[in-house]
C-alpha cells in the first residue's frame, strides 16, 4: 500500500504543529520521521491515524483521497499505530485487547475469544512473537506489551505501520529484538513509519528519513548520512554531539549508601540491597530501563520513601529518618524526574519557581512576609544566568517550552552551595540545544568538587556524563563499571547481567572497540 | 550490538516480601474473643427453636431444637481455631483466604443469632420468614447497586441513585395510581430513573461537571421536588394521585414449595423475578458481550478504547441511562410491593447503601448482588430481633445494618480495586 500526505496543516489555536508536510511511504519501505521533542512528529501521526483531523491538506492511499473522521477509518483503510504510550487496557488478557474494537462474536451474541485467541496463536507464531493470549497485560514485561500493539494492528490487517517512539521504554536488547520484528514486518511487505529522535537506531533501519523541525520538513537524508549530518538538520544548527569534560579529579567519598532497600506498598522490593558511595568532584550515573528501582532510590535519599532500611550517610550525617526539609537544607540538591508534576508549580510564576526551596530563608523572607524585590532581583540573575527564554519573570512556568522549564529547575536546584547533587532524567524531552547547556552546568557542578548522581534512562547520556555507570536491575545493583565502559557491556547489565560476567562475555567474543560510541 | 546478548541470563523473578497484612486475623481475634465471653459463656441456659416451615406450607419440616450453651460453646471454639489458624498463616507470610473469612462468618452469625433469640422472652424464631424478609429488603438494594455496576464499570461515578430509586418509587405511585394499572406504574418508574440518569450524563459526560457533585445535586433534587408534591398533591387527594395498585407475589407451582428456598426465589412478585433477571443478564453480558467488553474498557482505559474506534462517551451515555432505567426499577418496589403508596424520602438512604455494596461486591454484578443480600439480612435481623424482644437494646439493633457496611466497605475482605478510569471524564485529544 502507498501512503501520501499532502500539505498536511494542523493547527491549534495559533500555534501550528504541522505546516505543509508532504510525505510519502512507499511499500515495503521503512521510512524514518526524525525530529526532537515537539518538532510535529506525533501530532502528524495523529492526524494520519484519524485522531486529529488536519486544518489543511490530504491524505491518499493508493493515489485515493481518503478522510478519517477517527481511528477507526484509519485502521479500516490499512493504517495501524502503535502509540509511545501503550493503549493497552492493564487489567484485560491480551486476548480482550487485541479483540476490543474489533470483536468476533458467535451466533448468539457472545463473544467469541477463541478465534481470537487462534489470529494471536497464528501472528505470533509467524513472526515468532511468543504472546499468551491469555496472559494478563500488566503483568507482562514492557517489550511483550508492545508486541501486543503490534498484534492489534496486524489482526486489523494494516498494511502501514506507524511506530511512535517505540524504543523510548526498551531495553538495549528490546531495541534490537524490536529492529529485527521491523526487518521482518518490511520484507512481508508492510511499510513502517518509524518516529525516533535515537540516530543511531534510524540510520539502523531506515530506507528513507524525513527529518521535522518545527512542524516543517527540513530535508529528507539516507541513512548512510553521518550523524553529525542527521543531528545538524534536526535541530536547525551545528550542534556538538560530544561534550568537552575534563577527566574527573575525584576527591575523598562524602556520600555513602549502604544496603539500602526500599519497600512498595505492596510489599515488593523496588530497591534491594544497593550499597555504593560517590566522590567529590565525580559524576556517577545510574543506568537502568526505566522502572527498575532508581525513582525510588532518588527519592529515598530525599526521604520521600516510606519503608527504607539500611544508611545513607552524607558528610557522616545519617539521611534516613530525617524529613525532606533537613535533607536539603543538608546540601542536597535535586532534580525529579518529572518536572510537571514534581519539579515545578506549573501557574506559578517562574521568579516564584526559582525560591522553591528557600523561599523561608534569608534573603527571600523575613519573619512571616517574603520579600518580593530579592525574590524578582534573584529571578532576572537566574534567567541570566542559565539562558532561560520567557518573557518576563511572572510568566507562569507551565508555559515555559520543556527546555526552558528544566532550566528553571536546574537553576534553583544549583544556585547554593550544595554537598550533594542528584538529577533524575535531567534532559527528558529537552531539545538538543538546552541538552548541551544542562550537561555542561552538570559537569561544572562536578568541577566545583561536588558529588553528582544522574540518573538517566538514556544509554547515550549515561555514557556521555558518567565517570562511573551503576546499572540496577529489578532494584539491584548490577555492578558498577568505569564510565568508559562499551555501549554493549552497559546494556547487557541493564538487561540483568551482573558486571563481572558481562565485562567477561564482552572479552569472549571480542565486541570491537569503539562501539560504546554514537 | 554483538551476538553476545543472546546469551543474556533472566536472573530471577521480582522479590516479595513483609509487608504482612495483620489487619484480619487482628478482627478475627477480638471477634472470636467477644463470641467466647457474650455466646459462649454468657449463653442463656434454655433451648432455641429455629422454625424451618410454616404451620400450613405443604411441606412441613420439624423445627431445629438447639441448647443455647452448647452451640455457643461450639461457635465460640471454631472462632478461635479459625482465628489463631489466620494468625499462623499470614505469620508464614500468606494471605487468609476468602473462604476462611466466609466460614467465620457463618458461625459468627450463628453464634449470634443462637444468643440472641435465646436470650429474647420468646426463644423461638421463624428462621424461614427471615431469610425471605432479607430478600424483600435487599431487592431496592440490588437493582441499585446494578445501576452502580452499568455507571461505574463505564466510568462514571453514580451517586445519584438514591434520587434513581426515589424518583422511580414517586413516578411508579402517581403513574400506577393514576391508570390503575401496575406495569404503566414499572414503565413510569424505568422513564423516571432515565431521567434522573440523563441529567447525570448530560452534566458528568458533556459538560465535564465533578460527577459526584452532580449526583449529590440530583439527589438533593428528587427529595425535594418529590416531597414537594407529596406534601402539595398527594395528601390532598391521596385516592386518586397515590394509591396505586399492588403486585402480588407470583407462586410458581410445585417449586415454591420447596421449604425455606422456596419462598425466596419462586414466590416472588414481578419486580423480584425482573431482579434475579437483570443480575444474570447484566453479569453475563458484562462479561461475555462484545457490549460488556466495551463498557469494562471505556471504563478502564477510555483512550485505548477510542484509539481502537470505540465510542467513548457515547458507550457512557447508554450505560448511565441503562443504569437509570434498573434503579428505577428498583425504585418501583417501594411502592408497588413494598406498601401501595409513597412517603416523603421513603428510599431512607437505600441509595447509598446500594452505593456500598457496589464497592463490598468489587463492581461485580454477583458480588454486588450478595452483598446487597448481606445488608437486607442485617436490617431485616433487627426488625426481627426488636419484635422477639432481645436484651439488646433496639437502638443498637438499629446500628446493625450500618455497622455490617462499615465493615465491608473497610475492606474486610481484601481490597478493592475500582475501574481505573471511574469518575475521570473522557476529553479527547
Amino acid at each position: 500500500m502507498k501512503l501520501e500526505l499532502q500539505g498536511i496543516t494542523k493547527r491549534f489555536g495559533s500555534l501550528v504543529a504541522n505546516d505543509h508536510i508532504d510525505l510519502v511511504v512507499e511499500p515495503g519501505q521503512v521510512h524514518s520521521l526524525l525530529g526532537e521533542n515537539g518538532a510535529g512528529k506525533s501530532t502528524l501521526m495523529n492526524v494520519l491515524y484519524g485522531l486529529y483531523e488536519p486544518s489543511e491538506g490530504r491524505i491518499l492511499v493508493d493515489g485515493q483521497p481518503v478522510s478519517f473522521s477517527g481511528p477507526g477509518d484509519a485502521m479500516a483503510a490499512g493504517i495501524g499505530m502503535v502509540h509511545q504510550h501503550f493503549m493497552l487496557v492493564p487489567v484485560f488478557t491480551v486476548a480482550e485487547n487485541v479483540a476490543l474494537g474489533n470483536e468476533a462474536t458467535k451466533a448468539t451474541g457472545m463473544l467469541n475469544l477463541s478465534q481470537t485467541r487462534a489470529k494471536i496463536k497464528a501472528i505470533s507464531d509467524q513472526y515468532g512473537f511468543d504472546v499468551d493470549p491469555d496472559a494478563i497485560v500488566e503483568d507482562l514485561p514492557v517489550g511483550v506489551q508492545q508486541r501486543v500493539e503490534i498484534i492489534k494492528a496486524l489482526v486489523r490487517d494494516a498494511e502501514v505501520l506507524i511506530l511512535d517512539e517505540p524504543t523510548a521504554v526498551l531495553t538495549p536488547k528490546e531495541t534490537d529484538e524490536l529492529l529485527a520484528i521491523m526487518g521482518q514486518l518490511k520484507s512481508d511487505g508492510k511499510s513502517i513509519v518509524f518516529i525516533s529522535h535515537k540516530l543511531r537506531e534510524v540510520k539502523q533501519v531506515s530506507d528513507l528519513i524525513t527529518v521535522i523541525r518545527r512542524g516543517k520538513v527540513v530535508g529528507t537524508a539516507d541513512p548512510d548520512s553521518s550523524t553529525t549530518e542527521l543531528a545538524s538538520l534536526m535541530v536547525g544548527r551545528a550542534v556538538s554531539l560530544t561534550l568537552d569534560k575534563a577527566p574527573a579529579q575525584p576527591g575523598e567519598a562524602t556520600f555513602r549508601i549502604t544496603d539500602l532497600t526500599v519497600l512498595a506498598p505492596n510489599g515488593q522490593r523496588v530497591v534491594d540491597g544497593i550499597s555504593l558511595e560517590i566522590r567529590r568532584g565525580e559524576i556517577l550515573a545510574v543506568a537502568g530501563v526505566q522502572g527498575n528501582g532508581q525513582t525510588e532510590l532518588t527519592e529515598a535519599v530525599l526521604g520521600l520513601q516510606g519503608h527504607v532500611s539500611g544508611s545513607i550517610t552524607l558528610e557522616g550525617h545519617e539521611l534516613v529518618g530525617r524529613s525532606v526539609k533537613e535533607i536539603i537544607r543538608a546540601g542536597v540538591g535535586f532534580v525529579p524526574e518529572d518536572r510537571n508534576v514534581e519539579g515545578l508549580v506549573g501557574p506559578f510564576s517562574v521568579a516564584e519557581n526559582l525560591i522553591l526551596n528557600r523561599y523561608d530563608q534569608e534573603p527571600f523572607a523575613k519573619g512571616l512576609g517574603l520579600k518580593p524585590a530579592v525574590i524578582q532581583q534573584n529571578a532576572r540573575e537566574k534567567i541570566a544566568e542559565f539562558d532561560v527564554r520567557t518573557q518576563s519573570a511572572q510568566a507562569a512556568a507551565g508555559t515555559l517550552s520543556g527546555g526552558n522549564q528544566q532550566k528553571v529547575v536546574m537553576a534553583r536546584e544549583l544556585s547554593r552551595p550544595l554537598k550533594l547533587f542528584i538529577a533524575s532524567q535531567p534532559t527528558r524531552g529537552v531539545d538538543v540545544g538546552s541538552i548541551e547547556f544542562l550537561h555542561k552546568r552538570i559537569v561544572a557542578e562536578r568541577d566545583g568538587g561536588t558529588p553528582v548522581m544522574i540518573v538517566s534512562t538514556e544509554l547515550d547520556e549515561v555514557l556521555e556524563l558518567a565517570d562511573r555507570i551503576a546499572v540496577l536491575y529489578r532494584g539491584r545493583l548490577m555492578g558498577i563499571v568505569p564510565g568508559n565502559t562499551s555501549r554493549d557491556v552497559v546494556g547487557l547489565m541493564m538487561a540483568g547481567m551482573p558486571a563481572e560476567e558481562a565485562l567477561g562475555q564482552e572479552q569472549e567474543f571480542g565486541t570491537e572497540p569503539g562501539s560504546g560510541e554514537l | 550490538m554483538s551476538t553476545a546478548t543472546s546469551t543474556a541470563p533472566e536472573t530471577g523473578g521480582t522479590t516479595v516480601t513483609e509487608v504482612r497484612n495483620w489487619k484480619t486475623p487482628v478482627i478475627l481475634i477480638v471477634l472470636a474473643i467477644a463470641a467466647l465471653l457474650v455466646f459462649a459463656i454468657g449463653a442463656p441456659s434454655n433451648d432455641v427453636t429455629f422454625r424451618l416451615t410454616g404451620e400450613n406450607d405443604p411441606i412441613v419440616l420439624p423445627p431445629i431444637v438447639v441448647s443455647a450453651t452448647v452451640t455457643g460453646w461450639v461457635c465460640a471454639l471454631v472462632l478461635l481455631a479459625a482465628a489463631a489458624w489466620s494468625f499462623v498463616l499470614v505469620r508464614a507470610g500468606r494471605t487468609v483466604p476468602v473462604w476462611l473469612v466466609a466460614v467465620y462468618s457463618v458461625f459468627f452469625v450463628a453464634g449470634f443469632l443462637t444468643w440472641v433469640v435465646g436470650s429474647a422472652e420468646t426463644p423461638n424464631v421463624a428462621l424461614y420468614g427471615l431469610l425471605a424478609g432479607s430478600v424483600t429488603l435487599a431487592v431496592p438494594l440490588i437493582f441499585g447497586s446494578l445501576s452502580g455496576v452499568l455507571c461505574e464499570r463505564s466510568g462514571v461515578v453514580n451517586i445519584a441513585i438514591e434520587g434513581q430509586l426515589l424518583s422511580g418509587a414517586f413516578a411508579a405511585a402517581v403513574a400506577g395510581s393514576l391508570t390503575g394499572s401496575a406495569f404503566v406504574g414499572l414503565l413510569a418508574a424505568v422513564f423516571a430513573g432515565m431521567l434522573v440518569s440523563a441529567v447525570l450524563a448530560v452534566f458528568s459526560i458533556k459538560y465535564i461537571v465533578n460527577q459526584v457533585i452532580v449526583g449529590v445535586v440530583l439527589n438533593v433534587l428528587v427529595s425535594g421536588l418529590t416531597g414537594f408534591l407529596f406534601s402539595t398533591v398527594m395528601s390532598a387527594d391521596a385516592e386518586t394521585w397515590n394509591s396505586p395498585p399492588r403486585l402480588s407475589p407470583i407462586a410458581i407451582p410445585f417449586l415454591s414449595d420447596i421449604p425455606v428456598i422456596g419462598p425466596i426465589l419462586f414466590e416472588q412478585s414481578i419486580v423480584g423475578y425482573l431482579m434475579y433477571l437483570s443480575v444474570a443478564v447484566i453479569y453475563v453480558a458484562l462479561y461475555h458481550t462484545k457490549w460488556g467488553l466495551r463498557t469494562r474498557a471505556v471504563g478502564e482505559h477510555p483512550k485505548a478504547a477510542d484509539t481502537l474506534g470505540v465510542k467513548v462517551n457515547r458507550m457512557r451515555f447508554t450505560n448511565v441511562l441503562l443504569g437509570g432505567a434498573v434503579a428505577g426499577l428498583g425504585g418501583s418496589f417501594f411502592t408497588l410491593v413494598l406498601v401501595s403508596s409513597f412517603g416523603r424520602d421513603m428510599t431512607a438512604g437505600q441509595g447509598y447503601i446500594a452505593l456500598a455494596a457496589l464497592i463490598f461486591g468489587r463492581w461485580n454484578p454477583l458480588g454486588a448482588f450478595f452483598a446487597a443480600l448481606l445488608f437486607g439480612f442485617a436490617t431485616n435481623l433487627q426488625s426481627v430481633l426488636s419484635f422477639l424482644g432481645t436484651p439488646v437494646p433496639n437502638q443498637f439493633l438499629a446500628m446493625l445494618p450500618y455497622l455490617v457496611t462499615i465493615f465491608a466497605v473497610a475492606g474486610l475482605v481484601g481490597k478493592s480495586r475500582a475501574p481505573a478510569a471511574s469518575g475521570i471524564p473522557y476529553i479527547k485529544g
